[in-house]
This record gives C-alpha cells, sequence and structure tokens, in this order.
C-alpha cells in the first residue's frame, strides 16, 4: 500500500494584497460589520432574556452537555431501603493514589447479611485525580461515577470535602442501583 | 453677575458629571460590550450588598469600575528608585488635565432661557430675560482650543515616559510622540475643510449650522458634506488616543504599559481614566463636528416641524431636556463604536503606523481639502 504524497493545503488567501484591500477602508468596514453583527445578535439575545453567550456562568450555570463518558463525579450506591450498598472494606481508600478517600466503619447486629456500613465516607475533592480506581476496586459495586461535575467551587478547601449524604444525593432514575437481592445469572455489572 | 454664576456653576458640575460617569461607565462598557462581541458573558462578579441584608446589587457587573476605582486609590503608591520626581509627579496631570478642558468648549445643547424653566414668577425675575448658549466657555476660537488643548496631553506621555527611568516607558514616550504628532497633523487638516464650508472655529456656530436640512431630506450634518473627513477625523482621533489599533505607545506585549509602566496606584489610574474620558471626549467632537450636536432632523427651539407641515409643540424645558439627551445618545453610540473598532482590529507595526499617517492619509486629507476648495469656490464664488 503506497502512501499518499503530503500536500500542502492552498491557502484561500493571495499572498499579495488587491488595490482593494491596500486601500484598508472597505476591508475595516467588513471586519467591523462582521464583529458588529456579532454583537447586535448576542445582544439581542441577551435583551429578549435568551442567553446569547457561548461560555457557561460558571458554577452558577451547570452545563448540560458533559460527554456521556465524563467521569466528574462519585455516587455511592444504595439498597432498597436507602442505606448504602458500601460495606466499610476500606479497599478504595487503600487503592487511591491520591489518598483522598476516608471511612469510618459502623456495626450493625441487626443486618446479618450486611453488618458492616460506613457510618462516616468522604471524598476530599481538593485531592482527587478522577483516577477511577476507587470505582474497580469495589468488591460491591457500592462507589460509581457520573457524568456530572460536583459542586466544587468555595471560599476554603474544606469545603471542597463531599460527605456520605452528598454521595447518596444522586438521583436513582438517572443510575439505577443494582437489583437486591442480585438476581441469579442476571446482569452482573448492573444496568445502565 | 450672581445668575452667570449660577448658570455656569451648574454647567462645570454637569460637564464634569457627564465625564467622570463616562470615565467610569465606559471601562464596564469596554469589557462587556467585548465579551458580548466574543461571545462571552462579560465581566459580572463585582456587586454592592445593602448593609445588614443578603441583598446583593449585582446589575450586569457594572459596579467594577467602582472596585476598580477602589483598587486604584488603596493600591501602593510605588516609586521607582531613580526618576525625577517633579516630572514624574507632573506627568499624569498632563494628560489628564487638557483632556477635561476640551470639553469646555463643545455645546452640549442650544440656548437655555432660565426664566421660561420655572413656574415661579421670583426666580423668572431674577434671571430676567438673559439667554445662555449650553455651552461652558463660549469662546470663538473654539476648534482651535481643542487643538491646543489635545496637543498638550503629548507633552504629559512624554514627561512620563522620560522622567521614569525605563527603557520601556522611554520608548513609549517616544513613539507616543511622534505617533501624536503625525496624526495631529492628520486632523487638524480634515477639520480644515469643515472650517472652510462653515466660514468658522466657533463650535456653536457649527452646530447652529447644522440644524437646517439638505437637498429636501437629509439633515445638514457635516457628515453628509464631509464623508470623507470625517471617516479620516474618527481614524486620526483613535490614533490622538493611542488606542488599539494604534496603541503602539503602550502595546501590551511589547512595551509592558509604555510610558506608564513605572506609574502605579492612582497615577497609573489616570492615564486609564484619561484614556475613557478621551474616548467620550472624541465621540463629543465628532458628534458637534460631523453629527449636528445635539440637533435632531426637523427640529428647532420651539418644537418639530415634520416635512409634512405639521408642526409639534415642545416647552422650553422639553427642547432644553431633549436636545442635552440627543447630545449625549450621540455621543455614547460613537463611544460604543470606538469599543467595536478597539476590539475587532489588530494593532498596527510601528512603521506602518507612521506611513499610513504620512502617505496615506495625509495625501487623502490634503485631497479632501483641495476639493473642499474647490467645491465651496465653485458654489460661493470668489467674494464669499
Amino acid at each position: 500500500m503506497s502512501r499518499k504524497p503530503y500536500k500542502r493545503r492552498v491557502y484561500w488567501n493571495e499572498p499579495t494584497m488587491t488595490w482593494w484591500e491596500r486601500f484598508y477602508l472597505f476591508e475595516i468596514i467588513r471586519g467591523l460589520s462582521i464583529t458588529g453583527g456579532v454583537f447586535l445578535r448576542n445582544m439581542g439575545k441577551w435583551v429578549t432574556g435568551r442567553k446569547g453567550a457561548l461560555t457557561a456562568y460558571y458554577p452558577e450555570e451547570i452545563r448540560a452537555d458533559y460527554a456521556a463518558h465524563n467521569r466528574g463525579k462519585h455516587i455511592l450506591t444504595q439498597r432498597p431501603d436507602g442505606r448504602p450498598q458500601c460495606i466499610a472494606c476500606n479497599m478504595c481508600a487503600t487503592v487511591c493514589p491520591a489518598q483522598c478517600i476516608e471511612i469510618d466503619a459502623a456495626f450493625d447486629p441487626e443486618d446479618a447479611a450486611h453488618p458492616k456500613s460506613p457510618s462516616r465516607f468522604e471524598i476530599d475533592y481538593a485531592r482527587c485525580v478522577f483516577c477511577g480506581f476507587c470505582v474497580e476496586a469495589c468488591p460491591e459495586d457500592a462507589i460509581r461515577m457520573v457524568k456530572e461535575v460536583p459542586d466544587l467551587p468555595g471560599g476554603d478547601r474544606h469545603d471542597m470535602w463531599f460527605r456520605k449524604e452528598d454521595l447518596l444525593g444522586w438521583q436513582p432514575q438517572r443510575d439505577v442501583a443494582k437489583p437486591y437481592p442480585p438476581k441469579a445469572g442476571g446482569n452482573p455489572g448492573g444496568t445502565r | 453677575m450672581m445668575q452667570d454664576l449660577v448658570i455656569h456653576g451648574a454647567y462645570i458640575a454637569f460637564a464634569i458629571g457627564v465625564l467622570m460617569t463616562f470615565g467610569l461607565i465606559l471601562t464596564w462598557v469596554e469589557r462587556k460590550q467585548a465579551a458580548v462581541m466574543s461571545d462571552r458573558i462579560g465581566a459580572n462578579r463585582a456587586y454592592l450588598r445593602i448593609p445588614f441584608t443578603n441583598i446583593k446589587l449585582v446589575w450586569w457587573g457594572l459596579f467594577h469600575g467602582l472596585a476598580d476605582g477602589m483598587k486604584m486609590l488603596l493600591k501602593e503608591d510605588f516609586r521607582p528608585d531613580s526618576y525625577d520626581r517633579v516630572a514624574y509627579a507632573l506627568g499624569p496631570w498632563v494628560v489628564f488635565a487638557p483632556v477635561l478642558l476640551v470639553f469646555a468648549v463643545i455645546p452640549f445643547g442650544g440656548t437655555l432661557v432660565p426664566a421660561q424653566l420655572t413656574d415661579s414668577p421670583e426666580i423668572a425675575a431674577w434671571f430676567g430675560d438673559r439667554t445662555y448658549r449650553m455651552q461652558i466657555a463660549d469662546m470663538d476660537a473654539g476648534l482651535l482650543v481643542v487643538f491646543a488643548f489635545s496637543g498638550l496631553t503629548v507633552i504629559g506621555s512624554m514627561l512620563a515616559g522620560w522622567s521614569s527611568n525605563n527603557k520601556f516607558s522611554m520608548l513609549g514616550a517616544i513613539r507616543s510622540a511622534s505617533q501624536m504628532i503625525s496624526y495631529e497633523l492628520v486632523m487638524g487638516l480634515t477639520v480644515l475643510g469643515l472650517i472652510l464650508i462653515y466660514g468658522t472655529v466657533d463650535l456653536t456656530a457649527i452646530v447652529e449650522q447644522q440644524s437646517g436640512v439638505l437637498l429636501g431630506f437629509l439633515p445638514a450634518w457635516g457628515i453628509f458634506l464631509q464623508p470623507f473627513a470625517a471617516v479620516l477625523f474618527m481614524t486620526a482621533a483613535q490614533a490622538e488616543n493611542r488606542r488599539i489599533p494604534f496603541d503602539l505607545p503602550e502595546a501590551e506585549s511589547e512595551l509592558i504599559a509604555g510610558y506608564f509602566t513605572e506609574y502605579s496606584a492612582m497615577k497609573m489610574g489616570l492615564f486609564m481614566f484619561a484614556e475613557f474620558i478621551e474616548i467620550a471626549i472624541i465621540a463629543a467632537l465628532f458628534t458637534t463636528l460631523f453629527l449636528g450636536g445635539y440637533n435632531l432632523p426637523f427640529m428647532s427651539d420651539a418644537g418639530f416641524t415634520l416635512p409634512g407641515g405639521h408642526f409639534i409643540a415642545m416647552s422650553h424645558g422639553a427642547v432644553v431636556l431633549t436636545q442635552v439627551l440627543v447630545f449625549l445618545g450621540k455621543v455614547f453610540v460613537l463611544c460604543s463604536f470606538q469599543i467595536l473598532v478597539r476590539w475587532s482590529l489588530p494593532r498596527f507595526r510601528y512603521d506602518q503606523l507612521l506611513r499610513f499617517a504620512w502617505k496615506f492619509m495625509l495625501p487623502l486629507a490634503l485631497a479632501n481639502l483641495v476639493v473642499t476648495v474647490v467645491a465651496v469656490w465653485a458654489i460661493r464664488g470668489t467674494g464669499a
């Protein structure tokens, strides 16, 4: 298979200016009408109550168009009764390269199947590198990452800790937990 | 006379208020317009919080100018070790003061008859039948004063550049001097055509001559009599103000900040403020010379006379208010236009800048002058 020879792209502009362009004035008027047109179009949008900018008003405005494969925020999956699926095994905290996960375990003798659960599960987003190792390390599919971003900006780095309640506060409509009890031979990866 | 003092005091307060407001607002307008032109949102973080409440007045970031002013005032007034004290302290003021003074001769309204403004007979009797032109300094040398003062600012930038003992400042000052002198010449030549047509340099007389109608439908504004001069004047005026595309004296990427590199705090703020006020001054001058000043088409001191012969009478107060608002509106639109130009065009190279002045604009200005002379001679004859 022979390689095609590299072809230089033909530039649309002539290397020398025509007398029309050398007169500057009309080209300047053309340029001004382009920028002025953009201004009027955007201004028209603003005054009629629409948004006339491509940029997002971060952080007040959350972008709607995060890619489906973006992984920006952790969630803790839940059992049907709303308790976290986490068994406080500390594997995510161990594998975490940024060491940003802190877990305190609690013991519940009533629940024979899952006596251990986290009483405290915190992630320091000031240190998290979003590598996803915690998700891979989890034996219980208890921690996942979703495409949204956490509400990070704050005046203090201590505001960037995400607590258990924050991690459990996702929307089950969009990210359904693994069915519990698991169906025999069912979908091991959970539903997506 | 006491009455004169009151009226002129009010004029001066109005002028300073308008100029300072323009200087403050334009910093915001510039950012916001640049943002909207480039699909961004723009400055919107500064706010005023009403004390003891949690109500924050953001107002589309209008308070950013205020925040800038506060920052400038509160910063350390850093001074370089080796500098000429007197010239260094004088520089910003020599740039700033003439810019304000130019506004003194610009008419911002028609004739004011204070006695007709009020219902109270005592005040009307006190003012009697005095009339005042709405202009601070009613001089018949108006346009010459404008050029005299705007020529002074170059001294300020030279002082600033030379006294701060910095190579960037020095380069900026040299560039500023040669650029401003070159474009001053073009500016003067373009205006000569207008002076020939109107036969006067008195700005009030120039504006009054623009109140009529040309060919039955066009307002008799200078821009229709001298379109080339209008374009050349605007270009030269932008160059005078050292803004992009003519911002060589303070080109950030080459000279840090040019001739005010070594200035900080409010001294630096004065340079910036002078630049923004000069935008308004240029707009006011252009309005006066080419856009009929405070005139609206078909409007006279008594009211509107529409083409069909309809006449809408207006009270004196309404006329005065309309004229002032029309003037300010035109000035604001022109300021916005200058900002549009500044955010659309790239910067010249320095040799291109001077070549543009001497080899392109100067011949065009001369040609415009020659054509005007011939036309005036042909229409009015030699006796005029």
